[in-house]
């Protein structure tokens, strides 16, 4: 393989705690080496440039079923954002439900190197895996979703910790997942019936557990295996008004639980989007930020982590494994609903939704989303996410940064809003000045993520030994900028290595990559219980065979596998 | 001494049994029984063992007979036809795997070809209103565990997906419905005294392409509305009966045929059929799901809605890909000759489509690859037989809930058989090679 040696570039990187000092970068065999171990590389002259890790995303929305309904029911995505095949590149189309190759591309062009599917339906894994193979670049893995799941929830019924861990295992494996993913626990079954789960103590109808017993049960069972990430929660309750107290209460399920992982995280508990869970008010007329108080919660206690769930104020679409919340979005919006229940393990629904900046209500959201990452105390607890689709698409993740970055940024979009005094005084945003600088923003794309994903041997930094993914961004952090040259500057890389191979050159995709798909084979003693229950339930309620419901062989025609071991 | 494959897949239609068992002889070069299927998905199987099997690609000449080619010669054929055509059709793909799906899709990339598959005389129309209105569904074994309302509209599982009924929609008992048939209420609305109809609790007997006024009668109904005395040809005592049959119930399942999808109305008819859905979720639980007929025809779908965002009717000659049923469907396309080469795979246009279409195929360059004498291959220029998906190779299939599920080789095709995949990489290396890229 090339070797490459990235010159006198100004580089932010948490992981070996430089703050835009010059240093070079060096690659070989697709690591980060020392200097010294280079013999002849080419050497690309980053004077006057960013040089930051590749970006880690960790809750985004690309591939499998629910994204492809998003692509097939909405041909309107796809107006104006053509964009032909030319050389290596292929063609590629749509907006906020990109086709997969444009996902891969896109991704790439803001220099992002893995990204972290947040939702798979265990029997659509299959499906998943497809879309993520056909997926250029990326490193990637999926999080099966286990908060309405049959067999945890009459295992967690009766606290069964084991059972339930020796199951997530073994649903790792036949999914060939990556980690535990919670979507409004308990509410989605609920929604089979029409019905919801709506704070963290109401019951799941005929299952009798409660969502709180279902968070607190996956927590210990994610930690009995010390998986490389912690479970990963959207909590109930999900875009209310006043919801901000049911987020404060599934938080604290996670209080006084260390981490038991190997993989070096700190947070047992990740809470995604955490804008959509932070409000105030009791209805779409006094909505108001609870992002203070919900920072205090954060902020003081480190075994949690957060994204942010950006509002971008786009017309985007709303996909979620939270089917009762798409249909509540349906009958708000009267837009087009897709909903899709999957036997004994989730749901999900689709919707498009228009964030404007003339909403009142959407304007609020975009500022709470800005408030909690500005009021983070701990850059590398809190990560920049836009929910990837549902509060934006991901390729304003430049836009975002220029937000956080520039006060005058922020103003400029409050001047934009119709109802600017009510936004303001429905929120904190405007009293905040604080600006944050690239090394706090290679925190919460890079580093933090990394970490929390139990990726941080691989991921998120630039020390020698780890992943050669490396971004080189066309943007002088010491010379003079307006905001928008920081959204221009990191929408297109000038150069992307990823594993050492360099995927774009001179702002040109210069290579498809040689993408990975990331998944967790826990080892655990043997259950007999839990194998007699997977196979009792596939007899008599699944509609496939237990045999053909693993994912094998090419559907990850490059895996690579984090081995845990469980075992006593 | 024989083997006994177990877990197999059925090929055939969008119900996707899973559970068949096929006796293999013991060199696993002969099927010799199958268990479990229906007797048409036992039919495809046995099928494959024909004797006078076509085990080579075989091209038209000019007096109308057939000579024998090798696959590199039909693989020359294929990829100048492909390259030399300014917009070749390439249509079908309902009966392959989705892994022959992608690589025909990066082939309809290179040449700027129209890619279609059956839907476009099925249930297109489905696709189209999901576009207009989204749809709530979910999969059959939600279905199976929990409906207790059942509706077959314009749809004759009977005799069209035979083991849809026993496996998923009437007879199973479930979790929540351990009483199987008799704890669920069946409603069939068809204009013919089907079958499917006989084992219904109601059956009502729509005037033929009345379906749109029946469905919004419907909508009336669920809101105690006036209806006038008869609506469709159904009195109005039966529609409010039904209606608040469905509202009582705990999960209502509505499946829907080429009944409502090809009749008058069309989209339309469907898009009725999803608001009476979306209505009933004020009252209860709802579901609609289209009864797919070929049983990959959903996976085709998916995979051009990954690569380019749309499930049919993909038109790529412009270099990106467009979507405009109606004029980038396939027979509008033939009718109005703006593709000038057609390449048939996985379907068989010959049957199912109309006479004026089929005679557009056969006056232009055409080659079908199918693994048996069809209407379509006899009236293309090359006919590539080859393995059968499901039976001699396995790949992904989409079940009509749209569940991926990894279909099985049983046997081994007939010694230098080419696969779907196979023929068509080394298609896709040959147009490479031919563009140079
Ligand atoms: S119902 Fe359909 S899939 Fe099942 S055995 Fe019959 S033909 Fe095959
Ligand atoms: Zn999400």
């Amino acid at each position: 393989m090339a070797e490459y040696l990235i010159k006198n570039g100004f580089v932010f990187d948490p992981v070996l705690g430089i703050r835009g000092d010059k240093a070079d970068v060096a690659i070989k065999d697709g690591k980060i080496v020392e200097t010294s171990a280079l013999s002849s590389p080419k050497v690309i002259d980053a004077t006057g440039k960013t040089v930051m890790a590749g970006g880690v995303d960790i809750h985004s929305h690309v591939a499998g079923p629910k994204v492809n309904v998003g692509r097939n029911f909405r041909p309107e995505d796809k107006l104006f954002g053509y964009k032909a095949k030319s050389g290596i590149e292929r063609m590629q189309g749509g907006f906020s439900v990109p086709t997969t190759i444009r996902t891969g591309y896109n991704y790439a062009r803001m220099g992002y190197t893995t990204v972290m599917e947040a939702a798979m339906p265990p029997l659509y894994a299959r499906h998943t895996h497809e879309e993520m193979r056909d997926t250029p670049i990326l490193d990637q893995g999926a999080y099966p979703v286990f908060g309405n799941n049959w067999f945890v929830l009459e295992y967690l019924k009766n606290n069964e910790i084991e059972n339930a861990a020796a199951y997530i295992a073994w649903l790792l494996r036949a999914t060939k997942g990556y980690a535990v993913k919670v979507v409004n626990p308990g509410g989605t079954e609920a929604w089979a019936w029409g019905l919801n789960c709506e704070n963290v103590h109401d019951p799941v109808p005929y299952f009798d557990i409660t969502p709180a017993q279902i968070v607190k049960g996956l927590i210990e069972a994610n930690e009995y295996l010390g998986l490389p990430h912690s479970m990963h929660v959207h909590a109930n309750n999900l875009g209310n008004p006043g919801n901000y107290t049911t987020t404060l209460d599934t938080f604290k399920l996670s209080e006084g639980i260390k981490p038991k992982s190997k993989f070096g995280r700190d947070q047992v508990m990740h809470h995604t989007h955490v804008q959509f869970h932070s409000y105030g008010g009791d209805s779409w007329a006094n909505v108001e930020s609870k992002a203070k108080d919900i920072m205090d919660y954060v902020n003081s206690h480190d075994n949690i982590t957060i994204d942010m769930g950006q509002v971008t104020l786009d017309e985007t679409t709303t996909m979620t494994a939270d089917g009762p919340f798409e249909h509540h979005l349906t009958e708000l919006n009267h837009l087009k609903w897709a909903n899709a229940d999957v036997e004994l393990e989730t749901g999900s629904g689709v919707v498009p939704y228009v964030y404007s900046p003339s909403i009142k209500v959407c304007a609020i959201q975009w500022a709470i989303g800005l408030e909690l990452a500005l009021l983070a105390k701990d850059p590398m607890r809190v990560f920049i996410t836009t929910d990837h689709p549902n509060a934006g698409p991901f390729i304003r993740y430049p836009r975002v940064m220029k937000w956080l970055m520039s006060e005058e940024a922020r103003k400029q979009q409050f001047d934009a809003f119709k109802h600017k005094d009510k936004v303001i005084d429905a929120t904190n945003l405007a009293g905040i000045d604080r600006e944050l600088d690239l090394y706090e923003i290679a925190q919460m794309t890079r580093a933090g993520p990394a970490k929390a994903l139990g990726l941080s041997h691989m991921y998120g930094g630039l020390a020698p030994g780890l992943e050669a993914d490396v971004a080189v961004y066309d943007f002088n952090p010491n010379e003079p900028y307006a905001p928008d040259d920081i959204e221009k500057a990191f929408l297109n890389a000038e150069h992307l290595f990823k594993t050492g191979v360099q995927v774009i050159r001179d702002h040109e995709i210069a290579s498809n990559g040689n993408k990975r798909t990331l998944w967790v084979n826990a080892k655990v003693d043997e259950n007999p219980q839990v194998m007699r229950d997977v196979k009792e339930k596939f007899l008599r309620y699944y509609t496939v065979t237990l045999n053909n419901y693993e994912v094998t062989g090419h559907y990850l025609p490059n895996p690579y596998v984090i081995e845990v071991d469980a075992t006593e | 001494m024989t083997k006994t494959v177990t877990d197999v897949i059925c090929p055939f239609c969008g119900t996707l049994c899973d559970d068949l068992e096929v006796v293999v002889s013991d060199d696993g070069k002969q099927l010799l029984e199958v268990y479990n299927a229906c007797a048409i998905g036992a039919e495809k199987f046995l099928h494959s063992q024909a004797k006078d099997r076509l085990t080579r690609p075989r091209m038209r000449q000019e007096d109308g007979s057939w000579k024998e080619i090798s696959y590199d010669e039909a693989i020359e054929y294929t990829a100048r036809m492909l390259t030399d055509a300014k917009k070749p059709l390439m249509y079908g793909w309902s009966s392959t795997n989705c892994e022959a799906q992608a690589i025909g899709s990066e082939i309809g990339e290179l040449v700027g070809a129209v890619m279609d598959n059956t839907a476009t005389v099925c249930h297109g129309t489905s696709l189209i209103a999901v576009q207009d209105i989204g749809i709530p569904s979910c999969t059959l074994g939600e279905v199976k565990n929990r409906a207790d309302r059942v509706v077959f509209w314009g749809c004759n599982p009977a005799h069209a997906h035979p083991r849809h009924m026993s496996r998923y929609s009437i007879f199973p008992r479930g979790f929540f419905t351990g009483k199987g048939h008799t704890g669920r209420k069946v409603i069939v609305v068809d204009p013919r005294p089907t079958d499917t109809a006989s084992v219904a609790d109601v059956h009502l007997q729509v005037e033929q392409g009345r379906d749109y006024e029946l469905l919004n009668a419907f909508r009336v109904a669920f809101k105690g509305e006036q209806l006038p005395d008869v609506v469709a040809g159904i009195p109005k005592e039966k529609i409010y009966e039904a209606a608040e049959t469905l509202k009582s119930g705990r999960f209502v399942i509505i499946f829907f045929g080429m009944g409502v999808t090809q009749s008058l109305g069309k989209n339309h008819n469907i898009d009725e059929a999803i608001a009476v859905t979306r209505d009933l979720n004020e009252y209860t639980k709802a579901a609609i799901m289209p009864m797919r007929g070929h049983y990959n025809v959903t996976g085709s779908g998916q995979v051009w809605g990954w690569l380019f965002g749309f499930p049919f009717a993909v038109d790529l000659s412009r270099g990106f890909a467009r979507y405009n049923p109606g004029e980038t469907t396939s027979n509008d396309l033939l009718a109005r000759d703006e593709v000038d080469a057609v390449f048939v795979l996985g379907s068989d246009p010959g049957a199912h489509f109309p006479f004026n279409s089929v005679k557009k195929i056969y006056d232009r360059p055409s080659v079908a690859i199918d693994p048996h004498e069809t209407p379509t291959t006899e009236v293309c220029k090359v006919h590539v037989p080859v393995a059968f998906v499901g039976v001699e190779v396995g790949g992904c299939a989409y079940r009509m809930d749209n569940v991926p599920i990894e279909t099985r080789k049983v046997v081994e095709p007939p010694e230098g058989m080419m696969t779907d995949e196979e023929f068509l990489k080394r298609v896709l290396a040959r147009v490479k090679e031919i563009q140079g890229v």
